[in-house]
Protein backbone atom coordinates (compact mmCIF):
# COMPACT_ATOMS: atom_id res chain seq x y z
CA UNK A 1 0.00 0.00 0.00
CA UNK A 2 2.62 2.30 1.05
CA UNK A 3 4.96 1.63 -2.33
CA UNK A 4 1.11 2.03 -4.47
CA UNK A 5 0.58 5.18 -2.33
CA UNK A 6 4.49 6.50 -2.99
CA UNK A 7 3.74 5.80 -6.69
CA UNK A 8 0.75 7.58 -7.18
CA UNK A 9 2.49 10.93 -4.89
CA UNK A 10 5.35 10.44 -7.51
CA UNK A 11 2.89 10.87 -10.53
CA UNK A 12 1.54 14.11 -8.90
CA UNK A 13 -1.71 12.42 -7.98
CA UNK A 14 -2.50 12.13 -3.95
CA UNK A 15 -4.24 8.91 -3.63
CA UNK A 16 -6.58 8.46 -0.48
CA UNK A 17 -7.57 4.62 -1.17
CA UNK A 18 -5.68 1.61 -2.09
CA UNK A 19 -4.66 1.80 -5.67
CA UNK A 20 -3.57 -1.73 -5.62
CA UNK A 21 -6.51 -4.18 -4.83
CA UNK A 22 -4.86 -6.44 -2.56
CA UNK A 23 -7.19 -9.19 -2.56
CA UNK A 24 -8.75 -9.10 -5.92
CA UNK A 25 -6.91 -13.10 -5.93
CA UNK A 26 -9.66 -14.55 -3.94
CA UNK A 27 -9.14 -17.21 -1.07
CA UNK A 28 -5.82 -15.74 -0.48
CA UNK A 29 -6.71 -15.18 3.62
CA UNK A 30 -9.42 -18.17 3.61
CA UNK A 31 -7.62 -20.74 5.38
CA UNK A 32 -6.56 -18.28 8.64
CA UNK A 33 -9.86 -17.05 8.85
CA UNK A 34 -11.30 -20.59 8.62
CA UNK A 35 -9.01 -21.34 11.39
CA UNK A 36 -9.91 -18.71 13.17
CA UNK A 37 -13.93 -19.83 12.84
CA UNK A 38 -12.95 -23.39 14.17
CA UNK A 39 -10.99 -21.35 17.10
CA UNK A 40 -14.17 -19.62 18.39
CA UNK A 41 -16.09 -23.34 17.52
CA UNK A 42 -13.67 -24.25 20.23
CA UNK A 43 -14.72 -21.92 22.93
CA UNK A 44 -18.26 -23.09 22.23
CA UNK A 45 -17.43 -26.72 22.80
CA UNK A 46 -14.97 -25.26 25.76
CA UNK A 47 -18.42 -23.73 27.58
CA UNK A 48 -20.48 -27.18 26.76
CA UNK A 49 -17.00 -28.88 28.42
CA UNK A 50 -17.46 -26.86 31.33
CA UNK A 51 -21.36 -26.98 31.71
CA UNK A 52 -20.41 -30.48 31.62
CA UNK A 53 -17.62 -30.63 34.17
CA UNK A 54 -19.79 -28.59 36.78
CA UNK A 55 -23.45 -30.61 36.25
CA UNK A 56 -21.91 -34.09 35.05
CA UNK A 57 -22.30 -35.61 38.73
CA UNK A 58 -25.83 -34.22 39.25
CA UNK A 59 -27.87 -37.15 38.95
CA UNK A 60 -31.43 -36.10 40.56
CA UNK A 61 -31.41 -39.81 41.98
CA UNK A 62 -32.18 -40.44 38.20
CA UNK A 63 -29.06 -42.89 36.23
CA UNK A 64 -25.80 -42.31 35.95
CA UNK A 65 -23.37 -42.43 33.55
CA UNK A 66 -21.86 -45.85 34.82
CA UNK A 67 -25.74 -46.88 35.00
CA UNK A 68 -26.19 -45.87 30.92
CA UNK A 69 -22.63 -45.67 29.01
CA UNK A 70 -22.41 -48.73 26.81
CA UNK A 71 -18.17 -48.72 26.18
CA UNK A 72 -18.36 -51.24 23.56
CA UNK A 73 -20.62 -48.90 21.45
CA UNK A 74 -18.30 -45.47 22.32
CA UNK A 75 -15.37 -48.04 21.29
CA UNK A 76 -16.99 -48.44 17.84
CA UNK A 77 -18.19 -45.04 17.28
CA UNK A 78 -14.40 -43.75 18.28
CA UNK A 79 -13.25 -46.27 15.84
CA UNK A 80 -15.96 -44.62 12.97
CA UNK A 81 -14.60 -41.65 13.35
CA UNK A 82 -10.81 -42.20 13.84
CA UNK A 83 -11.60 -44.42 10.01
CA UNK A 84 -13.23 -40.78 8.59
CA UNK A 85 -10.24 -39.26 9.48
CA UNK A 86 -7.43 -40.89 7.89
CA UNK A 87 -9.98 -41.63 4.76
CA UNK A 88 -10.50 -37.80 4.31
CA UNK A 89 -6.79 -37.19 4.47
CA UNK A 90 -6.26 -39.94 1.78
CA UNK A 91 -8.82 -37.82 0.01
CA UNK A 92 -6.53 -34.98 0.38
CA UNK A 93 -3.57 -36.60 -0.60
CA UNK A 94 -5.61 -37.98 -4.14
CA UNK A 95 -6.39 -34.00 -4.73
CA UNK A 96 -2.40 -33.14 -4.50
CA UNK A 97 -1.95 -35.62 -7.30
CA UNK A 98 -5.04 -34.45 -8.94
CA UNK A 99 -6.63 -37.78 -8.96
CA UNK A 100 -10.05 -36.65 -9.21
CA UNK A 101 -12.17 -39.73 -9.17
CA UNK A 102 -9.98 -41.35 -6.30
CA UNK A 103 -10.76 -38.31 -4.41
CA UNK A 104 -14.75 -38.26 -4.80
CA UNK A 105 -14.14 -42.07 -3.80
CA UNK A 106 -12.47 -41.62 -0.65
CA UNK A 107 -14.82 -38.43 0.39
CA UNK A 108 -17.26 -41.19 -0.21
CA UNK A 109 -16.21 -43.31 2.72
CA UNK A 110 -15.43 -40.82 4.75
CA UNK A 111 -19.02 -39.86 4.36
CA UNK A 112 -20.36 -43.14 5.38
CA UNK A 113 -17.98 -43.52 7.81
CA UNK A 114 -19.46 -40.34 9.40
CA UNK A 115 -22.71 -41.55 8.43
CA UNK A 116 -22.12 -44.65 10.41
CA UNK A 117 -20.79 -42.35 13.30
CA UNK A 118 -24.22 -40.60 13.37
CA UNK A 119 -26.32 -43.55 13.45
CA UNK A 120 -24.53 -45.59 16.47
CA UNK A 121 -25.00 -41.98 18.70
CA UNK A 122 -28.68 -41.49 17.61
CA UNK A 123 -29.40 -45.33 18.45
CA UNK A 124 -27.37 -44.68 21.25
CA UNK A 125 -29.48 -41.59 22.30
CA UNK A 126 -33.10 -43.21 21.26
CA UNK A 127 -32.11 -45.95 23.48
CA UNK A 128 -31.21 -43.45 26.70
CA UNK A 129 -34.68 -42.07 25.97
CA UNK A 130 -36.97 -45.20 25.87
CA UNK A 131 -35.42 -46.32 28.95
CA UNK A 132 -35.99 -42.59 30.66
CA UNK A 133 -33.29 -41.36 30.38
CA UNK A 134 -33.79 -37.85 28.83
CA UNK A 135 -32.65 -34.69 28.58
CA UNK A 136 -35.21 -33.58 31.02
CA UNK A 137 -34.10 -36.24 33.96
CA UNK A 138 -31.53 -34.51 35.43
CA UNK A 139 -29.00 -31.55 34.99
CA UNK A 140 -26.15 -34.53 34.05
CA UNK A 141 -28.58 -35.71 31.41
CA UNK A 142 -29.47 -32.28 29.92
CA UNK A 143 -26.04 -31.32 29.82
CA UNK A 144 -24.58 -34.71 28.23
CA UNK A 145 -27.46 -34.28 25.52
CA UNK A 146 -26.21 -30.81 24.52
CA UNK A 147 -22.70 -31.21 24.83
CA UNK A 148 -22.69 -34.75 22.77
CA UNK A 149 -25.89 -33.51 20.44
CA UNK A 150 -23.80 -30.40 19.53
CA UNK A 151 -21.27 -32.35 18.76
CA UNK A 152 -23.68 -34.48 16.33
CA UNK A 153 -24.80 -31.81 15.08
CA UNK A 154 -21.58 -30.39 14.18
CA UNK A 155 -21.10 -33.94 11.96
CA UNK A 156 -24.28 -33.12 10.82
CA UNK A 157 -23.50 -29.73 8.71
CA UNK A 158 -20.09 -31.54 8.19
CA UNK A 159 -21.91 -35.05 6.28
CA UNK A 160 -24.12 -31.94 4.37
CA UNK A 161 -21.50 -29.70 3.17
CA UNK A 162 -19.11 -33.27 2.09
CA UNK A 163 -22.07 -33.72 0.01
CA UNK A 164 -21.87 -30.15 -1.63
CA UNK A 165 -18.87 -30.64 -2.03
CA UNK A 166 -18.62 -33.97 -4.26
CA UNK A 167 -21.43 -32.38 -6.39
CA UNK A 168 -19.34 -29.07 -6.77
CA UNK A 169 -16.49 -31.25 -7.51
CA UNK A 170 -18.05 -33.72 -10.12
CA UNK A 171 -19.54 -30.30 -11.66
CA UNK A 172 -16.82 -28.29 -11.93
CA UNK A 173 -14.00 -30.01 -11.24
CA UNK A 174 -11.17 -29.35 -9.08
CA UNK A 175 -10.76 -26.14 -9.44
CA UNK A 176 -8.65 -23.50 -7.59
CA UNK A 177 -11.91 -22.55 -5.46
CA UNK A 178 -13.29 -26.14 -4.68
CA UNK A 179 -9.66 -27.21 -3.56
CA UNK A 180 -10.00 -24.11 -1.02
CA UNK A 181 -13.20 -25.25 0.12
CA UNK A 182 -12.22 -29.09 0.45
CA UNK A 183 -9.22 -27.75 2.77
CA UNK A 184 -11.66 -25.68 5.00
CA UNK A 185 -13.77 -28.98 5.36
CA UNK A 186 -10.67 -31.33 6.06
CA UNK A 187 -10.01 -28.96 8.82
CA UNK A 188 -13.85 -28.80 9.99
CA UNK A 189 -13.43 -32.62 10.21
CA UNK A 190 -10.16 -33.46 11.55
CA UNK A 191 -11.18 -30.70 14.58
CA UNK A 192 -14.65 -32.38 15.21
CA UNK A 193 -11.91 -35.53 15.47
CA UNK A 194 -9.95 -33.59 18.30
CA UNK A 195 -13.50 -32.04 20.22
CA UNK A 196 -14.70 -36.31 20.12
CA UNK A 197 -11.14 -37.20 21.78
CA UNK A 198 -12.36 -34.71 24.61
CA UNK A 199 -15.89 -35.99 24.34
CA UNK A 200 -14.76 -40.05 25.10
CA UNK A 201 -12.64 -38.91 27.46
CA UNK A 202 -14.36 -36.97 29.63
CA UNK A 203 -17.68 -38.06 29.28
CA UNK A 204 -18.09 -41.38 28.82
CA UNK A 205 -14.35 -42.85 29.85
CA UNK A 206 -14.72 -41.11 33.19
CA UNK A 207 -18.52 -40.91 33.69
CA UNK A 208 -17.49 -44.98 34.42
CA UNK A 209 -15.16 -44.25 36.96
CA UNK A 210 -16.77 -44.39 40.16
CA UNK B 1 6.47 -12.15 18.85
CA UNK B 2 9.48 -13.10 18.59
CA UNK B 3 11.07 -12.48 14.68
CA UNK B 4 8.55 -9.68 13.32
CA UNK B 5 10.61 -9.06 10.45
CA UNK B 6 11.48 -12.68 9.23
CA UNK B 7 8.40 -13.77 7.34
CA UNK B 8 7.42 -10.70 6.56
CA UNK B 9 5.38 -11.98 2.98
CA UNK B 10 6.21 -10.50 0.08
CA UNK B 11 3.03 -8.92 -1.49
CA UNK B 12 1.58 -11.55 -3.44
CA UNK B 13 3.12 -15.16 -1.89
CA UNK B 14 0.24 -15.45 -0.01
CA UNK B 15 -2.02 -17.93 -1.46
CA UNK B 16 0.03 -20.36 -3.61
CA UNK B 17 2.27 -21.66 -0.91
CA UNK B 18 0.67 -21.58 2.33
CA UNK B 19 -0.75 -24.74 2.57
CA UNK B 20 1.05 -27.68 4.20
CA UNK B 21 -1.18 -30.67 2.87
CA UNK B 22 0.99 -33.54 4.54
CA UNK B 23 2.05 -36.76 2.95
CA UNK B 24 0.77 -40.14 3.06
CA UNK B 25 3.67 -41.43 5.88
CA UNK B 26 2.28 -38.41 7.87
CA UNK B 27 -1.43 -39.72 8.08
CA UNK B 28 -0.52 -43.16 8.91
CA UNK B 29 1.52 -42.42 11.29
CA UNK B 30 -0.76 -40.04 12.81
CA UNK B 31 -3.30 -42.94 12.63
CA UNK B 32 -1.54 -45.49 14.15
CA UNK B 33 -0.56 -42.93 17.03
CA UNK B 34 -4.48 -42.09 17.49
CA UNK B 35 -5.47 -45.71 17.11
CA UNK B 36 -2.72 -46.77 20.18
CA UNK B 37 -3.57 -43.48 22.44
CA UNK B 38 -7.85 -44.10 21.92
CA UNK B 39 -7.61 -47.99 22.52
CA UNK B 40 -5.27 -47.56 25.85
CA UNK B 41 -7.80 -45.75 27.56
CA UNK B 42 -10.66 -47.90 26.75
CA UNK B 43 -8.95 -50.87 28.00
CA UNK B 44 -7.73 -49.07 31.35
CA UNK B 45 -11.11 -48.17 32.09
CA UNK B 46 -13.39 -51.11 30.72
CA UNK B 47 -11.12 -53.95 32.46
CA UNK B 48 -10.43 -51.51 35.64
CA UNK B 49 -6.45 -52.16 35.03
CA UNK B 50 -5.02 -49.63 37.92
CA UNK B 51 -7.95 -50.56 40.54
CA UNK B 52 -8.26 -46.78 41.75
CA UNK B 53 -10.69 -44.03 39.82
CA UNK B 54 -8.49 -40.96 40.69
CA UNK B 55 -5.22 -42.27 39.15
CA UNK B 56 -7.09 -44.07 35.88
CA UNK B 57 -8.82 -40.36 35.10
CA UNK B 58 -5.19 -38.79 35.71
CA UNK B 59 -3.44 -41.40 33.24
CA UNK B 60 -6.32 -41.03 30.64
CA UNK B 61 -6.64 -37.13 30.58
CA UNK B 62 -3.00 -37.32 29.80
CA UNK B 63 -3.61 -39.95 27.09
CA UNK B 64 -6.13 -37.13 25.50
CA UNK B 65 -3.81 -34.99 25.54
CA UNK B 66 -0.95 -36.20 23.97
CA UNK B 67 -3.29 -37.66 21.37
CA UNK B 68 -4.80 -34.08 20.57
CA UNK B 69 -1.52 -32.99 19.66
CA UNK B 70 -0.87 -36.05 17.57
CA UNK B 71 -4.21 -34.80 15.44
CA UNK B 72 -2.96 -31.00 15.62
CA UNK B 73 0.57 -32.52 14.45
CA UNK B 74 -0.47 -34.92 11.44
CA UNK B 75 -4.55 -34.45 11.30
CA UNK B 76 -4.34 -30.28 11.06
CA UNK B 77 -0.76 -29.88 10.04
CA UNK B 78 -0.21 -27.51 13.00
CA UNK B 79 3.01 -25.76 13.48
CA UNK B 80 4.77 -22.41 14.15
CA UNK B 81 5.28 -21.17 10.51
CA UNK B 82 1.70 -22.06 8.85
CA UNK B 83 0.01 -18.36 7.77
CA UNK B 84 2.94 -16.31 8.59
CA UNK B 85 2.55 -17.92 13.04
CA UNK B 86 -0.61 -16.66 13.16
CA UNK B 87 -2.58 -20.22 13.20
CA UNK B 88 -0.66 -20.31 16.04
CA UNK B 89 -0.95 -17.57 18.04
CA UNK B 90 -4.63 -18.03 17.42
CA UNK B 91 -4.17 -21.31 18.76
CA UNK B 92 -2.22 -20.03 21.88
CA UNK B 93 -5.30 -17.67 22.50
CA UNK B 94 -7.53 -20.41 22.59
CA UNK B 95 -5.84 -22.96 24.80
CA UNK B 96 -5.55 -19.97 27.21
CA UNK B 97 -9.01 -19.04 27.24
CA UNK B 98 -10.14 -23.01 27.23
CA UNK B 99 -8.16 -23.22 30.12
CA UNK B 100 -9.76 -20.41 32.09
CA UNK B 101 -13.30 -21.49 31.33
CA UNK B 102 -12.51 -25.28 32.32
CA UNK B 103 -10.41 -24.42 35.13
CA UNK B 104 -12.14 -21.28 36.28
CA UNK B 105 -15.73 -22.70 36.07
CA UNK B 106 -14.90 -25.78 38.23
CA UNK B 107 -12.74 -24.32 40.42
CA UNK B 108 -16.14 -22.20 41.58
CA UNK B 109 -18.79 -24.21 41.06
CA UNK B 110 -16.83 -26.88 43.09
CA UNK B 111 -15.95 -24.19 46.28
CA UNK B 112 -19.91 -22.78 45.64
CA UNK B 113 -21.29 -26.14 46.41
CA UNK B 114 -19.60 -26.82 49.62
CA UNK B 115 -19.68 -23.42 51.01
CA UNK B 116 -23.41 -22.25 49.64
CA UNK B 117 -25.13 -25.77 51.06
CA UNK B 118 -23.57 -26.22 54.43
CA UNK B 119 -26.49 -28.41 55.61
CA UNK B 120 -26.44 -30.90 52.58
CA UNK B 121 -24.81 -33.83 54.11
CA UNK B 122 -27.03 -33.39 57.33
CA UNK B 123 -30.14 -33.60 55.73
Amino acid sequence: MAKAKAQAQAAGVPAFYVTEDEHAHSGGSTMLGFWLYLMSDCLVFAVLFATYGVLGRNYAAGPSGADLFDLRLVAVNTAMLLFSSITYGFAMLAMDKGRQAAMQGWLVVTGLFGLAFLSIELYEFAHFIREGATPMRSAFLSSFFTLVGTHGLHVTFGLIWLSVLMVQVSKRGLIEANRRRLLCLSMFWHFLDVVWIGVFTFVYLMGVLK
Amino acid sequence: MSSPQHHAEPHGAHGDDHVPHGSLSGYVTGFLLSVVLTAIPFWLVMNDVLGNATLTAIVIMAFAAVQIVVHMVYFLHMNGRSEGGWNMMGLIFTIVIVVIVLSGSLWVMYHLNSNMMPDMHRM
